[in-house]
């Protein structure tokens, strides 16, 4: 869909951005995720968006996929405004994306190839056998081609993230997200997926978003990064910047600090008082 | 006083709201009905999962509820004297009621909380949210599907249990308490007409579309959580047979 011919005007965004948020306002039950939130992925880059748990990293990824619209601002995709999007238009807009699930999130009624097949059968008529060897290269790229006729409970975790991975990239996506890629994985496993992530946008030539918070892994294969903390961008640029970044916010998180700024602690009443205390005992 | 009022208030709007938002499910799920005609072979393989791996229990339940059937008809006609009624009197309550009744109660219990929990767990392991991000509208591919296939496999569910029934009351008032054969059957056929068939048929449809579209509804807004799915099956359950019963006293008001 032409977003000029369906009447939304669009922000200005850097034709060399694949994807901009501009003053992205989100907020869950009343609590704000997002105020005031830039960001801008340039066209072929790998770009890391880091952050504590629970700062909405994977919430970004919904927003830039369309499952979740903003509360203020704009985000725009390859040019297009996704809040104003109809649901065929975000449809048409989400084949040029692939996204790699935390979990996999393989289909668990499917087998691996069927799975890696299941969006060039629901969006593509092709011969069986083209079928068969698009398949066939995408499970060859990700190190699985001999595990085509395995169920999804028959795999380890690494596997599944890589069968998720061979699917993301099966319509030969523009974008690819990828959502904490490297969580619950081994080191082999967690090499080969990084690997992956950074042959296959060189490769296809796309731009990969990644989700993390495993900082030392991203920053071997960054192009890009953002700190976000408290709804917000905290520090950006390339790792190396990062590093030396004076925030104590970005040290703490690039140090690995158990605390700092982001406090270890949940807001709780005074430790030796709450033993004490005999009015909460029934 | 005051809190009972604002409790009651609350789960009335409640109620309200939930009534409201699978309405809406529905629409849409009969919207996008005839799209999925078009793949049949997915309305198929649901028709296999709610129909097909529910005839044992249908059938296993069918028999027992027909020889029951048969022994207490058998004893309260015997009173009278017309024990060879015994076959008229089964084959209408069963067609007109016990069939479609108590097969949609099994068919709750067994397809309606396996759409329910699988749908759930779709929910809770990021599938659905993965066929939204693949493009793949999950109402289309997956909901609408299962609940065609349960809506195709109750009027037939309902079918074979009264059929395996009546085997059951024959089993019993024919072959363990001596009522004539011919009697039975003759009777049956010259009083059964063409209407209970129907009342039957129609029922067990109605009760395929309610019990399904809760089942696939619950499931498809579960919480993505253990609980969640739970609950989920739990209210399918709950939830069917309540609107099986209403639903059977108002079909029954407006046919008789």
């Amino acid at each position: 869909m032409n977003p000029a011919a369906a009447g939304h005007a669009l922000p200005a965004a850097n034709a060399a951005d694949v994807a901009t948020l501009r003053g992205v306002d989100y907020s869950v039950g009343g609590k704000p995720v997002f105020t005031g939130l830039d960001i801008s992925i340039r066209r072929g880059d790998v770009t890391a968006i880091m952050g504590p748990s629970g700062t909405g990293k994977t919430t970004l990824l919904r927003l830039i996929t369309g499952q979740l619209r903003p509360d203020a601002g704009t985000v725009i995709v390859d040019g297009q405004d996704v809040a104003g999007l109809d649901s065929s238009g975000l449809y048409v807009l989400r084949r040029k994306i692939g996204m790699l699930f935390q979990n996999g999130a393989l289909l668990t009624d499917l087998d691996v190839f069927e799975n890696v097949a299941f969006p060039l059968r629901e969006h593509a008529r092709l011969p069986e056998r083209l079928v068969r060897n698009i398949v066939l290269t995408k499970l060859h790229a990700v190190g699985l081609r001999g595990a085509a006729g395995l169920m999804p409970q028959e795999l380890s975790g690494g596997m599944a993230r890589r069968v998720a991975l061979a699917r993301a990239i099966v319509m030969d996506p523009q974008i690819l997200l990828y959502d904490e890629p490297f969580a619950g994985l081994d080191p082999i496993s967690m090499g080969v997926v990084l690997r992956l992530i950074r042959s296959l946008n060189e490769a296809l030539g796309i731009s990969s978003i990644v989700v993390t918070h495993d900082v030392r892994e991203v920053s071997q294969i960054a192009d890009a990064s953002y700190i976000l903390s408290d709804g917000r961008v905290v520090a950006s640029g390339t790792p190396e910047q990062l590093r030396e970044h004076g925030s104590p916010v970005v040290q703490q998180f690039m140090e690995g600090l158990a605390d700092g700024p982001v406090r270890f602690h949940y807001p709780a009443p005074d430790y030796r008082k709450q033993l004490l205390d005999r009015s909460e005992v029934a | 006083m005051k809190a009972l009022v604002g409790d009651l208030a609350s789960s009335l709007m409640e109620f309200l709201e939930r009534l409201g938002a699978m309405t809406r499910f529905a629409g849409a799920v009969v919207a996008q009905s005839p799209a999925a005609l078009l793949r049949p072979r997915l309305v198929v393989e649901q028709v296999y999962n709610t129909g097909a791996l529910s005839l044992v229990i249908i059938m296993t339940c069918g028999l027992f509820v027909g020889m029951v059937l048969g022994l207490q008809g058998y004893e309260l006609l015997q009173r009278f004297g017309s024990e060879e009624s015994l076959g008229v009197g089964a084959a209408l309550s069963l067609l007109k009621e016990l069939g479609p009744v108590v097969t949609a109660l099994l068919f709750a219990g067994r397809a309606g909380t396996a759409l329910a929990s699988e749908l759930g767990l779709m929910r809770a392991t990021d599938q659905l949210s993965a066929m939204e991000v693949m493009a793949v509208d999950p109402m289309r591919r997956v909901v609408v599907p299962r609940f065609l296939g349960g809506v195709i496999s109750m009027p037939l569910l309902t079918a074979v249990f009264i059929a395996v029934a009546l085997y059951g009351v024959q089993l019993v008032g024919v072959q363990f308490l001596g009522v004539d054969q011919g009697q039975f059957w003759s009777q049956m056929r010259g009083a059964v007409e063409f209407e209970d068939v129907r009342e039957g048929l129609v029922k067990g449809f109605t009760f395929g579309v309610a019990c399904s579209l809760i089942a696939v509804f619950e499931g498809y807004n579960a919480q993505p959580t253990a609980e969640g799915v739970g609950r989920a099956t739990t209210r399918t359950v709950v939830i069917s047979a309540v609107v099986t019963l209403v639903l059977d006293y108002i079909l029954t008001a407006i046919m008789l």
